[in-house]
């Protein structure tokens, strides 16, 4: 069997509003909820409405042969929630028709699984429990860390929950001769399958769709179809992972993402011997060829598929160290705003845009963040953690007294 | 008077200082025309303004000519220019790369604008300025001494001289050597030469900078009076506005360039929290070294207690000072430095740098070198935590103030005036 599995990352942050120094200590609402709202918004409108309703479509022309995977994060399910019920009902719809899968993750998008197992298991449950109530009953079998950040550490951790597989990139430093399409596990829990991303194909999709200056472009479904039929008979598994918001946000519906998408997988059942599946039927019905060793995390961002955009640079640092300092303070009050605002507050966006990798990828980052620079918004980030902190220590002391 | 700017359109203490001297010059009925590059509108009805936009150039003039063509071609080779904040910066980069043109035909037309801020076009528009202020002394021939603020109008000074015959006074704020250290920019260094030669008389606005003018400037000791700044407003404000933390907030406030010291503060910062980590420090304001500052906050890992707020506006800076339970000013090379005496207007115990021209005024203050980051750290430790030094530092401070006055020094000045005119006649 070769079989294609697509799964997509559906994820927004609570992203922080201009927070003074002058807010400190009296203003405890971080959130720029106008900001907020007009994303969702406005991404609902020209991806995940128009998308949803796509793959909806062709699951129904296909009849259980054309089928999807997600990751919703808990930061964008609360926001769907507030913001767009419309979408979120469409999400419902998909999942509904059983040929879509839900993966789990961290429920606020953190980087929790390189600092706390506690804290990593805790938000996990999180996530699992809320995707339960929303999508009656589901229950993920295969588990996507944040941003497909990945190391033979966290895939442990990630057995350990019981979970059957994992995603993850499939890093050129990791693969070395190796090939991404075929199944691996896991080095220290073999029982653990790791699905690596084909990042040549999933990224002529997510980034150089419309590229004009690309020898390739315009990419057509015959010519994609023509790429895969090129991948040795041997190889069985193509996964091809992305953003969700590729289709319509990042690639605008001008650049004709949507028509691709809309014949692909008739161009695949008519021209080539693929199928689709989700991450939980690639799991049990593709074995593994061997273990995979990633000593040092790994991720999908950037050239350096590293840590560097989140992590490394002094302000990330320090904004990091100085947040999970309060893990056990948190821990152990009970006042659920409280325990939003550190959720939140982890979300690995908030390292992002402290990022200086002012090269390629660079332009990357600015796509993405809300400041001018990196370092307004290591200033803004860490004036909304110090008011945090005066109020996880009054609460403390109120406990205390 | 020839200055650069004027409240409230002001991105320095040169702005607020000409402010105070020429309602200074009020109190005494003395006449002035002060002139600045661009009128905003929003300016007080004291002095009789010229917006140097507004005047007419006869460019065919023969002395005018001689004038473009001594200052034409200067440059500003280096970025070290007064007052440039980040937006200028950026202007005044992209100039230098992209689009300079050294000659600029709307020059030669009958009226052209000012842009009225520093930065792009900055010896452009000096010179231009100069032009102007040519013509200006030849329209306004009603008054008898000619005054030019900092070396943006020493050119301006020097033309109006030229053209009209009357004394020149020029005012040094501050000189090329506490903007940029020792390597200086040498146009600028040359245009404030010429100015200090040209005049007939040089007002210092301290010892410090008396002293750089001789020794640097080459400037006879006799020719130079110091007359030192004031404050607008000598009483103490009771601000309504209250703090929100329960720590202390040690505070630094000015540009963050190399000028102001910033990161003498940052390092003795660390010294006081290691010592004691209930104290928050705060740098207000923006400039060329903030993101350095920052950065070097985030690598001494105390960011959770010292802040950054950018550049404060209006009542904003008032709060600022009314929240602070130590100002410290750690200038590298400070001709005067106003802020520390609005800090203690707000009842804020001051530290000031042994380098600044304020500390010739103020006697109640912690002075420290502003290289000596263990002794500023000391004195931001027992400012905090002796309440006798600091409550006496309060008092003493507000008594001290009251005797700053703007007509005070407006007085000095009108002697000066009175004494060069007698020297020509």
């Amino acid at each position: 069997m070769r079989t294609i599995c697509f799964y997509f990352q559906v994820h927004q942050p609570f992203r922080l509003k201009p927070y003074r120094f002058f807010d400190i200590g009296e203003d405890h609402h971080y959130w720029d909820d106008y900001l907020n709202r007009n994303v969702i918004r406005k991404v609902a409108q020209k991806c995940y409405l128009p998308m949803n309703a796509l793959l909806l479509d062709l699951i129904h022309q296909h009849k259980g042969k054309f089928k999807v995977a997600f990751s919703l994060s808990g930061t964008f399910l609360d926001q769907m929630e507030t913001y767009a019920p419309d979408v979120l009902e469409s999400f419902q719809k998909l999942v509904a028709t059983g040929q879509v899968e839900l993966l789990n993750e961290t429920y606020t998008h953190s980087l929790a699984a390189l600092k706390s197992k506690d804290e990593f298991q805790a938000l996990v449950k999180k996530h699992q429990d809320r995707i339960k109530e929303l999508f009656n009953g589901y229950q993920p079998k295969v588990f996507r860390n944040t941003e497909l950040i990945y190391s033979d550490q966290i895939g442990a951790m990630v057995a350990d929950l019981g979970y059957e597989a994992v995603l993850t990139e499939g890093a050129k430093h990791i693969l070395g001769w190796k090939s991404p399409n075929y199944v691996y596990s896991n080095a220290n829990a073999p029982k653990l399958k790791v699905l690596l991303k084909n990042f040549l194909l999933s990224d002529d999709i997510a980034f150089r769709f419309s590229n004009k200056t690309w020898a390739d472009y315009p990419l057509t479904t015959e010519k994609f179809v023509n790429w895969i039929n090129a991948i040795p008979k041997e190889e069985q598994v193509l996964n091809l992972f992305m953003d969700y918001e590729t289709f319509g946000e990042h690639q605008w519906a001008e650049t004709g993402i949507f028509e691709f998408m809309k014949h692909l997988p008739e161009a695949v059942f008519s021209n080539s011997d693929f199928t689709f599946s989700t991450p939980s039927e690639v799991a049990a019905n593709v074995s593994p060829v061997s273990k995979i060793h990633v000593p040092v995390p790994i991720s999908w961002a950037d050239e350096e598929r590293d840590l560097t955009a989140w992590l490394g640079n002094d302000m990330q640092d320090e904004a990091f160290d100085r947040l999970y300092e309060l893990e056990k303070l948190v821990k152990g009050i009970d006042d659920p705003e409280i325990k939003r605002d550190w959720g939140y507050l982890q979300t690995s966006d908030h390292f992002y845009y402290m990022c200086t990798k002012f090269f390629s990828d660079g332009s990357v980052h600015e796509y993405f963040s809300p400041y001018d620079t990196p370092y307004d918004a290591f200033i803004n980030f860490m004036n909304v953690l110090s008011d945090f902190m005066l109020r996880v220590k009054q609460k403390q002391a109120e406990l205390q007294s | 008077m020839f200055g650069w700017e004027f409240p409230p359109h002001i991105s320095g203490g040169l702005g607020t200082a000409c402010y105070g001297l020429v309602k200074g010059m009020n109190h005494h009925h003395q006449q002035v025309i002060f002139v600045v590059p661009k009128l905003w509108g929003d300016e007080e009805p004291m002095a009789d303004f010229v917006n140097a936009s507004d005047v007419r150039i006869d460019y065919r003039e023969k002395r005018f000519k001689k004038f473009w063509k001594n200052l034409t071609y200067l440059e500003v080779s280096s970025f070290l220019v007064p007052y440039l904040g980040p937006e200028e910066f950026k202007k005044f980069t992209d100039y230098a790369v992209h689009d300079r043109t050294d000659v600029d035909e709307s020059i030669f037309s009958n009226k052209f604008e000012f842009s009225g801020k520093y930065g792009k076009n900055l010896m452009e528009e000096v010179s231009r300025y100069a032009l102007v202020a040519a013509q200006i002394a030849r329209d306004k021939n009603n008054f008898d001494i000619i005054h030019a603020h900092d070396w943006l109008a020493f050119p301006a000074g020097i033309a109006a001289k030229e053209i009209s015959g009357k004394p020149l006074v020029v005012h040094v704020h501050a000189t090329e050597f506490d903007r940029s250290g020792e390597t200086v920019n040498q146009p600028v260094y040359d245009i404030e030469r010429a100015g200090m030669e040209a005049a007939d008389h040089v007002v210092a606005v301290s010892q410090l900078t008396k002293n750089i003018i001789v020794k640097k400037y080459g400037i006879p000791a006799s020719k130079v009076t110091v007359l030192h700044n004031a404050v607008l407003d000598s009483s103490i404000i009771k601000s309504k506005y209250e703090k929100k933390v329960p720590e202390k907030i040690v505070t630094f406030l000015g540009r963050i360039t190399f000028q102001k010291g910033p990161e003498y503060f940052v390092e003795a910062a660390k010294k006081v929290i290691e010592r004691d980590p209930n104290v928050r420090f705060v740098m207000a304001g923006s400039g060329d070294l903030l993101n350095r500052m920052i950065h070097r906050v985030a690598e001494l890992r105390m960011a959770t207690r010292f802040h950054f707020t950018g550049f404060l506006k209006g009542n904003d800076v008032d709060h600022m000072y009314a929240i602070s339970d130590v100002y410290v000013m750690p200038s590298v090379s400070e001709p005067f430095g106003i802020a520390p005496l609005e800090a203690v207007r707000h009842n804020t115990p001051v530290i000031i740098s042994k380098q600044s021209g304020v500390a010739e005024v103020l006697r109640n203050a912690i002075k420290v070198d502003f290289w000596d980051v263990d002794a500023m750290a000391d004195a931001i430790f027992a400012l905090l935590h002796y309440d006798g030094i600091s409550r006496m530092f309060k008092e003493l401070g507000s008594e001290e103030l009251k005797k700053l006055k703007w007509e005070h020094v407006a007085a000095k000045l009108v002697t000066v005036y009175e004494k060069t005119l007698a020297e020509r006649s």
